[in-house]
């Protein structure tokens, strides 16, 4: 067990709880900028590709995990990056503008849907934001002069200062400037969140009433809440861009909001680690599935074990799972594991079992 | 000289009319109670001064502006915070957090600053947490400080709730039943509290609570209510035996004396 001995305020808006924990994550990023070296550009890519989901996990994990708003249409967002960064390099804009530009655009473009969709709970929320989903595929497919229509466009090598980039021919190039935007908005992230806006975002999850009456003003705050996490999402759909080369409406289609918002809740909400966890598992389950798959065949001699839907069906699988018996996804869970080994003996079974909650002010409005 | 009074404010819920024809005058740095029977109109006044509700007649007034024309959302600039009747907490953050969320009226940097953290909000977020750990020693809540509100027990809840509210350093405070579900002990940690913020804070108070005791403990003046209309006004030991009051809480006149 770990007694963390506090001296100073600062204590507790530093980033790392204790220098162990610091030690930890750079480990981690040691390891991850070390990956190059011993994993094949196939390997690379996959990782690359979960990094992209972690980012668009985190862009809706900020609007449904911390603020408490469910979107079931971030793939729109998604897709808005990913065209505005295309057209905008198609137009000659240098990469380094067009990806935080596609970004702050969606960013915009999110606020002002946000603002009519600002009186929307829950469920309502849900459809609301399906419908932009569902609405985008057509307008991509309607607005065919500028995003090819079916077709769909064609995302152009990555340009910076003259040095190519490019996912197939300079995986490693890829993969570190995927694996820097991803620190540079998890940094943000974790900025917000020990700061007044994201106490601010917490507090309107929890109880909108009461932080409407500490003087948080609700519109303009989850205002702020959609900017964000829409540029997030933006930026993401730009680098899903480049990451598949090319791309038409189907890319960013409904499933693809729903695989989102199901990554985000299996990952554990309410956590940025949640946002990893469920695009690691996003991202891998589909090779963990076809490794399997060809270890039992070639152990086995069956020829083929191709059961059509079977990814789908271990996804919801496993989703069902988790909401039965880790409603806190795998972040949660790893909590759990954690806690058992910091205290060990000690841990009890229902240390983390919720108190029942009490009663909650009539809503007034 | 008044801090806040409601001038013949009359909110109507349809048919129903929850707050009758109200005027009162807040004093600065007085405790002033709201009492009477359930269904009086008191909490309704809280959710007027909030905001949270617009009176069809009448006005409101803080520091002699009126307050009709601000959002709920600016209230707490003014320097008027409140606490909830069924406590309304964030629950999934620890007592710390809600604390400093009561800070908010105080925010001075934008989302820019904060996304980058730039020094100023540093020296912001420590300036804030000073004010918290003010409170947390007035409060005596040091032990709750890192917990998290789900795991809390009812008491400690009132207490981090009165705790929010003081953390934003308001001219006045809105208890709305700072005592009820607590036990004799806690309540008469209550009665201590809300002498020293009176006395010590300078904080002006304004309380809805049917502890008899503690209000007739701790209030300057008490107004009673029925049916949203009101009933009398004075000391506590004025209204207590006031006729009127008597008959509203027990239906008749014969009874001397309501204590309890």
């Amino acid at each position: 067990m770990r007694f963390v001995f506090k001296r100073s305020y600062d204590d507790d808006i530093k980033l790392f709880k204790h220098k162990m924990r610091a030690f930890y994550y750079l480990l981690l990023l040691v390891l991850m900028l070390s990956l190059p070296l011993f994993l094949d550009s196939f390997f690379l890519g996959e990782v690359t590709y979960v990094l992209i989901f972690s980012i668009a996990g985190m862009g809706l994990m900020l609007l449904t995990g911390h603020t408490g708003q469910v979107s079931l249409g971030h793939a729109a967002f998604m897709a808005l990056g990913a065209y505005l960064n295309v057209i905008m390099l198609e137009k000659g804009v240098p990469f380094i503008i067009s990806l935080p530009l596609a970004g702050i655009i969606t960013g915009i473009v999110g606020a002002i849907i946000a603002f009519p969709v600002l009186r929307l709970h829950g469920i309502y929320l849900a459809i609301a934001t399906l419908a932009i989903s569902v609405l985008t595929e057509d307008i991509i497919v309607i607005a065919e002069p500028f995003t090819g229509g079916v077709v769909g466009l064609v995302a152009p090598q990555i340009d910076i200062f003259g040095y190519n980039i490019d996912r197939y021919s300079t995986p490693i190039a890829f993969y570190f400037l995927v694996l820097f935007i991803t620190l540079f908005i998890l940094l943000i992230y974790r900025n917000l969140l020990r700061a007044p806006l994201g106490r601010a975002f917490i507090a309107m999850r929890d109880s909108e009433i009461s932080a409407q009456a500490m003087g948080v003003n609700i519109t303009k705050t989850k205002m702020s809440a959609f900017a964000i996490s829409c540029a997030i999402t933006g930026l993401a759909g730009g680098l899903l861009g480049h990451f598949a080369g090319a791309f038409n409406h189907e890319t960013f289609n409904l499933i693809l909001s729903i695989q989102l918002l199901l990554m985000i809740v299996i990952g554990g909400l309410g956590s940025i680690h949640g946002a990893f966890f469920g695009a690691i598992l996003v991202g891998f389950l589909p090779q963990i599935i076809a490794m399997v798959r060809d270890v039992i065949s070639n152990s086995f001699g069956v020829s083929s074990l191709a059961i059509p839907g079977i990814e789908v069906g271990i996804f919801a699988a496993i989703l069902v799972v988790m909401i039965l018996f880790e409603p806190m996804g795998i972040y949660g869970r790893w909590i759990k594991i954690r806690t058992y080994f910091e205290l060990f003996p000690f841990y009890r079974k229902n240390m983390f079992k919720r108190q029942k909650s009490y009663l909650k002010t009539e809503r007034m409005k | 000289m008044s801090l806040l009074s409601l001038e013949n404010v009359t909110l109507a819920f349809g048919g129903l009319v929850a707050v009758n024809n109200v005027s009162f005058h807040v004093g600065e740095g007085e405790v002033f109670s709201l009492v009477g029977p359930n269904g009086a109109g008191k909490s309704t006044i809280f959710n007027l001064i909030s905001r949270f509700y617009s009176p069809q007649r009448g006005d409101i007034l803080f520091a002699n502006n009126s307050i009709l024309k601000l959002r709920p959302d600016q209230i707490p600039s003014l320097g008027i915070a409140r606490t909830f009747q069924n406590i309304e907490l964030f629950e999934q953050s620890t007592v710390l957090q809600n604390l400093l969320v009561g800070r908010q009226r105080h925010r001075k940097s934008n989302m820019f600053s904060e996304m980058f953290f730039a020094p100023f909000v540093r020296d912001e977020e420590r300036r804030h947490r000073q004010v918290v750990e003010e409170v947390i020693d007035f409060l005596e809540l040091q032990a709750y400080r890192d917990k998290y509100i789900a795991g809390l027990p009812y008491g400690v809840r009132k207490i981090v709730e009165l705790a929010r509210a003081l953390a934003s350093e308001p001219k006045i405070l809105l208890l709305d039943e700072p005592a009820s579900g607590l036990s004799l002990e806690e309540t008469n940690d209550m009665i201590f509290w809300i002498e020293d913020i009176k006395k010590q804070m300078k904080i002006t108070v304004l309380m809805v609570e049917h502890d008899m005791n503690l209000v007739a403990s701790v209030s300057d003046r008490v107004l009673a209510l029925a049916d949203g209309r009101e009933l009398a006004i004075g000391t506590p030991k004025q209204v207590q035996s006031h006729p009127d009051v008597i008959k509203a809480y027990l239906g008749t006149s014969t009874v001397g004396n309501i204590d309890g």
